[in-house]
């Protein structure tokens, strides 16, 4: 029997197959702090697909169409699957959407998105690796330079 | 082509047929049409000094008819006070039936065109866009020459910070032609833009020796060292004399060079050059004027 790292969850989300390397920044945009109940997080796991990965339990919550949108942008291949009884009801495989609103910060200071009242909005040029442009000042931001909204 | 109600923000949002369309409406432009906006009104919006975009924009509108109101420095407005450039443009659109916006403020162009319900034509948004003058670039590209296809374009100077060599780069992207990159190492055309280039078919070459290349040119286009884009004062002092044009170059061009230069210049082209009929960089700020007409007259709806 395949031995298993994490214990199972009765009710929640599990995100699997994310980058060992993005586990914890995709944890952080989830505002974990809000949350009420056990999360429990796995690194460097043994994965067919991808070499090693990570994987996030979280019990009792599911997580919006907001929130899978963020977990798309660091972890574009993770599959998020909806626990009720312990049985997978429901198996979401993340998609970028084609542009990302209200979700980035544009990091560049004199951006007016910076400075007024501003829903930020981003292209997404390529998925993978990931390339995206603000709408108003036009910078063009790659994966790492992202700045995802906490909230 | 209806352009009617459109906003003028960034050379990305133009095909090659809204391009051609605005040339051929431009070289219609150029022939006096003192009643064709009557009755219409144009606010400037200029959150920072400009000469020739301000100068012309009015120029344009007066020529059409039209009446100008507006401002050409924040200090005299109430974004002095505190009020926002959205709040600006929510009272502008009362007063205008156009808007043109210059600012420091990356993307402040696109955000009043959300703002506003009546057009508006960005007349640049710090090192971001200024498609009015890349407009105008590649008008006087087309008057000088009769085409653009084929060309062997030059661009010299500051092109890593440069905006108008990089606007006028993507839009000359839809004809065939050859762009030669003239700029010390340190300030080269930023990488990813000589990757969209040549994505798109365009042969770019790079030096940093102006005499290597400047026999092949059809137009040379001279921008200057931008002090304000340094954020070390000691690089710009470093760089701000790297090229000097005079009358040496003749030596060293085809007959028919064309030298463009957007302006203002501070001592990379000598004033000896400026009588050859190798300089149109006055006559290429002229024809801001009728491109600028053109545009007014497209976003409404009255080119015809």
């Amino acid at each position: 029997m395949k031995e298993r790292r994490i214990p199972a969850i009765k009710d929640g989300t599990v995100i699997d197959h994310i980058p060992s390397r993005e586990t914890f920044r995709i944890i952080r945009i989830l505002n974990p702090q809000e949350f009420k109940y056990p999360i429990n997080v796995a690194l460097n796991l043994d994965s067919k697909k991808m070499g090693n990965k990570g994987m996030i339990k979280i019990d009792k919550r599911f997580l919006t169409k907001d929130e899978v949108n963020k977990i798309a942008i660091l972890a574009p291949n993770a599959t998020v699957s909806i626990i009720k009884n312990y049985k997978v009801i429901e198996k979401i495989q993340v998609k970028l959407p084609e542009e990302l609103v209200g979700v980035l910060n544009c990091t560049n200071p004199v951006c007016i998105s910076s400075k007024e009242v501003v829903t930020s909005k981003f292209k997404v040029l390529r998925e993978e690796p990931l390339e995206v442009k603000c709408h108003y000042c036009e910078r063009v931001y790659e994966k790492d330079e992202v700045e995802i909204k906490r909230k | 082509m209806n352009f009617k109600g459109r906003d003028i923000i960034s050379v990305r949002d133009f095909s090659k047929s809204d391009l051609l369309y605005i040339l051929k409406i431009a070289k219609e432009m150029e022939k006096e049409k003192p009643k064709l906006l009557d009755g219409k009104i144009l606010a400037t919006l200029f959150f920072e000094p400009s000469t020739r975009t301000r100068l012309s924009f009015e120029s344009a509108m007066f020529r059409l008819g039209g009446k100008v109101l507006g401002f050409s420095d924040e200090k005299v407005s109430s974004v002095k006070k505190g009020e926002t450039v959205w709040d600006t443009i929510k009272m502008a659109e009362r007063y205008s039936d156009v808007i043109v916006i210059r600012s420091p403020v990356e993307g402040s162009a696109r955000f009043a065109a959300e703002a506003a319900s009546i057009p508006v034509i960005n007349g640049g948004d710090g090192a971001n866009q200024h498609p009015t003058q890349m407009l105008l670039d590649l008008y006087t590209i087309q008057k000088t020459k009769k085409k653009i296809e084929g060309l062997k374009i030059g661009f010299l100077g500051d092109l890593k910070y440069g905006r108008t060599v990089h606007s006028l780069a993507i839009a000359l992207s839809f004809w065939k032609v050859e762009m030669y990159f003239i700029a010390p190492d340190e300030l080269q055309m930023p990488e990813h833009y000589i990757k969209e280039l040549g994505e798109k078919g365009i042969k770019c070459h790079k030096t940093s020796d102006v005499f290597e290349v400047s026999q092949k040119l059809d137009i040379l286009y001279v921008t200057r060292i931008q002090q304000e884009r340094f954020p070390d004062p000691l690089e710009y002092e470093k760089y701000k004399n790297a090229y000097r044009l005079d009358i040496t170059l003749l030596d060293h061009i085809k007959k028919d060079l064309k030298i463009m230069h957007p302006l203002p210049r501070v001592g990379e082209i000598s004033p000896d050059l400026d009588d050859t009929e190798h300089a149109i960089y006055f006559e290429q700020a002229a024809n801001g004027v009728a491109v600028r007409k053109a545009l007014l007259a497209l976003v409404l709806g009255k080119e015809k």
